[in-house]
């Protein structure tokens, strides 16, 4: 008789404990075409890199930074998530947008703001909440907020209902009002695409950092606006970066408590 | 009892017969939508919510507004309501079956609807709502046709019955309250940030309610040979009259508390929703037609002498509707998300296919109601 | 005993019985042969051991279990190795590892999820890299 599934989960507990764990480290996975012959073709970790791990992922922006009119961190997001370009306003997703600072801080953005800051355009995404109100009004628990403090999304249990979408109170998530599949550009074989019906947002790149590899806008950034790192960390880039002088959060009236960090 | 109302007149036939039609359009429609997703009605990234939702928020509160009947007679032994509570709960089984409905089609994923109770959410509101909208269902579903049952028999109802009733009073308000706090909850949408919400519905809820009950007693009257006596409408009527005056003070108090403030955030969407923003001003022309229908039908119902004129008080019972109807079916939901969090003013207009559904979700709750009173009716006149 | 409406009743016995049991003899005599799977992929031929996941037992009866065990482990707990009963780890992925080896979906997953009538909606999202490339 075959064992059931939870069994089977007990015995692989047991010969976990019994394993040497970091077999076959070095095995890079062949990510297409066929294993070699010979070597197994069972690969020990996703990637060749460590996952990166932190007690809580933030980010620093520094919009100064940008190159006028580049679009190289939205480019790089979508290619990397399979965003559909759909094209018209109303059906458009998207994880990452340009806006202007007056309409990013309108709190903080009066007339006399000199032009080249009023002029800067500042990259939006998912702020990933200390206190995120999408996890809270959620009915299926689709998003949640992981221990890293990274938001996800389940897009195998999202019902489409769009609670999230009204309680963000950064307009960061997207519905995909109709089938997205024909929109992408050039599907990235590593992540999946989203079917119509759910909601989705930027994920903090979580599936790049399990690969070790930092999220896809910071890398495509040539002009180092962005940095990403562990919060809880002295040493980290965004701890460096917020150790020099004043950073903005957007609406932190809220008590969102926003992870996304601005230095104009 | 359910094999009356499958007999009837002509008329009766042909009225069945064009609701079903407007249900067999919608969904129709429907299918379309489920095929193409939501990119089928009006609605976008900004504006999230529309028709569909604000249907089913006005619809709590005709659901919720029964309890304006069973309150009366079953607490205070107001015994004009007597002949007419049944059609109250029965107005309010139909409505919720249509809250539900309207919730049902604005599902992205309607294939997993059932996710809402597999994966319960304690911390979300719309789970509440889920929760407390259908055991109002149940609640009104079991007393009206028990009643209506000993009625026939002309026993009186099973004492079993009396404590679902009174869990029913304030079932109904928490119905009403909790779908206000789906909006009031929110941070960061400051036209629904506001402690009033819940009040604001309840007021708005007890007058269309009534109102419409009592265009259907009236056309019951007219065209159905049973008549809920002048005293329960005139008494109903005074209802409408009080409720849509504290809707409307209700409002004064917001539009005082954003504009004194001046708090900009607070303030664009008012401004929004009554003048329009940037030439954006569609809602803005509806809303005038709410607020001079609501002034014109609160002053028909404050003068006795028009109130007590029967197609005078018609008139402005309509008006009630038809006002509040704009005021929560259309402009509440909409103007939440205009200007956006990133400051935009999108547009949202409903698409044809949208309206289509929503029209058959109405017709399939205006067959029930047809239905019950149809049964209802036929009970009383034997 | 006299039984009232009895003309609708019957009739009605009598479409109920017809509906519930339309499927049998609609499908009486037709046999459907039982599906062809194919396991000759390259990677699979390429393997000193065949051997998937677990053993070829476990996954016929239960890789949907499986599936929904590693989607919940990778999603909502992080967890993107998955420790299978011989000590052996995998990556979980279902483009990434399964469809590796079974790079024939078509003559593979779909033969017997057609022949049994499943619809999976995997592949709404997921990638089949033959298909996209």
């Amino acid at each position: 008789m075959a064992p059931t599934r939870r069994e089977f989960l007990q015995m692989a507990g047991f010969s976990a404990i019994g394993l040497a764990l970091p077999v076959l480290p070095s095995l890079a996975w062949a990510r297409t075409g066929a294993p070699a012959a010979g070597v197994s073709a069972y690969p020990a970790a996703p990637g060749p890199l460590p996952a990166r791990k932190a007690k809580r992922w933030a980010m620093t922006v520094k919009p100064g930074k940008c190159r006028a009119g580049c679009t190289d961190c939205i480019t790089a997001c979508h290619l990397e998530h399979n965003v559909p370009a759909i094209g018209n306003p109303k059906d458009d997703v998207h994880w990452i947008g340009l806006q202007k600072v007056g309409h990013v801080f309108p709190a903080e953005a009066h007339p006399r703001l000199p032009d080249t800051i009023r002029g800067l355009s500042v990259p939006v995404l998912c702020n990933h909440c200390e206190n995120p109100p999408c996890v809270r009004v959620c009915p299926t628990q689709a998003t949640f907020r992981r221990p890293d403090g990274i938001v996800v999304m389940d897009y195998h249990r999202c019902i489409g209902c769009r609670f999230c979408m009204a309680a963000c109170p950064y307009g960061s998530r997207s519905m995909n009002w109709r089938d997205p599949r024909p929109f992408i550009r050039k599907i990235n074989q590593d992540f999946p695409t989203r079917t119509r019906g759910v909601v989705e947002k930027c994920n903090f790149c979580e599936e790049r950092l399990a690969r070790g590899i930092l999220p896809a806008c910071v890398v495509a950034c040539k002009e180092k606006a962005m940095a990403f790192g562990d919060l809880e960390d002295p040493c980290s880039e965004v701890r460096l970066t917020l150790d020099r002088g004043l950073s903005l959060r957007r609406r932190p009236e809220l008590g969102t408590g926003p992870q996304i960090y601005y230095i104009l | 009892m359910l094999e009356k109302a499958l007999k009837g007149s002509r008329g009766y036939g042909i009225w069945v017969a064009f609701l079903l039609l407007l249900v067999a359009v919608g969904f129709f429609f429907y299918l379309r939508q489920l095929d193409y997703g939501l990119g089928i009605t009006g609605l976008s990234r900004d504006v999230s919510w529309g028709l569909y939702i604000a249907q089913f928020t006005f619809l709590v509160g005709i659901a919720a507004s029964a309890v304006m009947l069973v309150l009366p007679y079953y607490l205070h032994d107001f015994k004009a309501f007597g002949r007419i509570t049944i059609l109250g709960e029965f107005l309010a089984v139909s409505a919720v079956i249509m809250c539900v409905t309207f919730v049902f089609v604005d599902l992205g994923r309607p294939d997993r609807a059932v996710n809402l109770l597999l994966y319960p959410s304690p911390r979300s509101v719309l789970f509440w709502d889920v929760i407390v909208l259908n055991g109002y269902l149940l609640l009104n579903i079991v007393t009206g046709w028990t009643v209506l049952e000993s009625d026939k028999k002309g026993i009186p109802p099973p004492a079993w019955v009396k404590p679902l009733i009174y869990l029913s009073i304030p079932w109904a308000v928490s119905i009403h309250t909790v779908t206000a706090f789906i909006y009031s909850g929110l941070p960061g949408r400051g036209f629904w940030l506001t402690a009033i919400m819940a009040p604001r519905f309840l007021a708005s809820a007890f007058a269309s309610g009534p109102a419409l009950l009592i265009l259907f007693c009236l056309i019951l009257k007219r065209f159905c040979r049973f008549d809920a006596g002048e005293k329960a409408i005139q008494t109903l009527a005074k209802i409408v009259t009080y409720a849509l005056a504290t809707s409307i003070f209700f409002v004064m108090v917001e539009i005082f508390t954003v504009f004194y403030s001046q708090v900009p955030g607070h303030m664009h969407h008012l401004t929004y929703l009554f003048a329009g923003l940037e030439g954006h001003n569609t809602i803005a022309r509806w809303m005038t037609v709410s607020a001079f229908t609501a002034l014109i039908s609160l002053v028909l119902l404050i003068i006795p002498r028009t109130r007590k004129n029967e197609s005078l008080l018609a008139l402005a019972c309509f008006g009630v509707f038809l006002s509040l109807w704009i005021e929560k079916g259309l402009g509440l939901v909409v103007t939440g998300f205009v200007p956006s969090p990133l400051e935009a003013i999108p547009d949202y207009s409903p698409t044809g296919a949208e309206v289509a559904i929503t029209v058959g979700v109405w017709a399939l709750g205006l067959l029930l109601v047809t239905m019950f009173y149809k049964i209802f009716v036929s009970v009383r006149n034997e | 005993m006299r039984l009232y409406n009895r003309g609708m009743i019957i009739a009605g016995i009598v479409v109920f019985l017809i509906v519930t049991t339309f499927p049998f003899w609609y499908g009486r005599g037709k046999a459907v042969p039982p599906p062809d799977l194919k396991l000759d992929t390259p990677a699979i031929l390429g393997l000193k051991e065949k051997r998937c996941v677990e053993p070829a037992s476990y996954m016929r009866s239960s890789h949907m279990k499986l599936l929904v065990t590693w989607r919940d482990d990778v999603v909502r707990e992080g967890k993107r190795t998955y420790t299978a009963t011989d000590g052996r780890l995998h990556e979980i992925s279902l483009t990434g590892s399964c469809l590796a080896c079974h790079s024939n979906k078509k003559q593979f997953c779909d033969r017997c999820h057609d022949y049994s009538g499943a619809k999976p909606a995997c592949w709404s999202c997921h990638i089949i890299p033959e298909e996209v490339r």
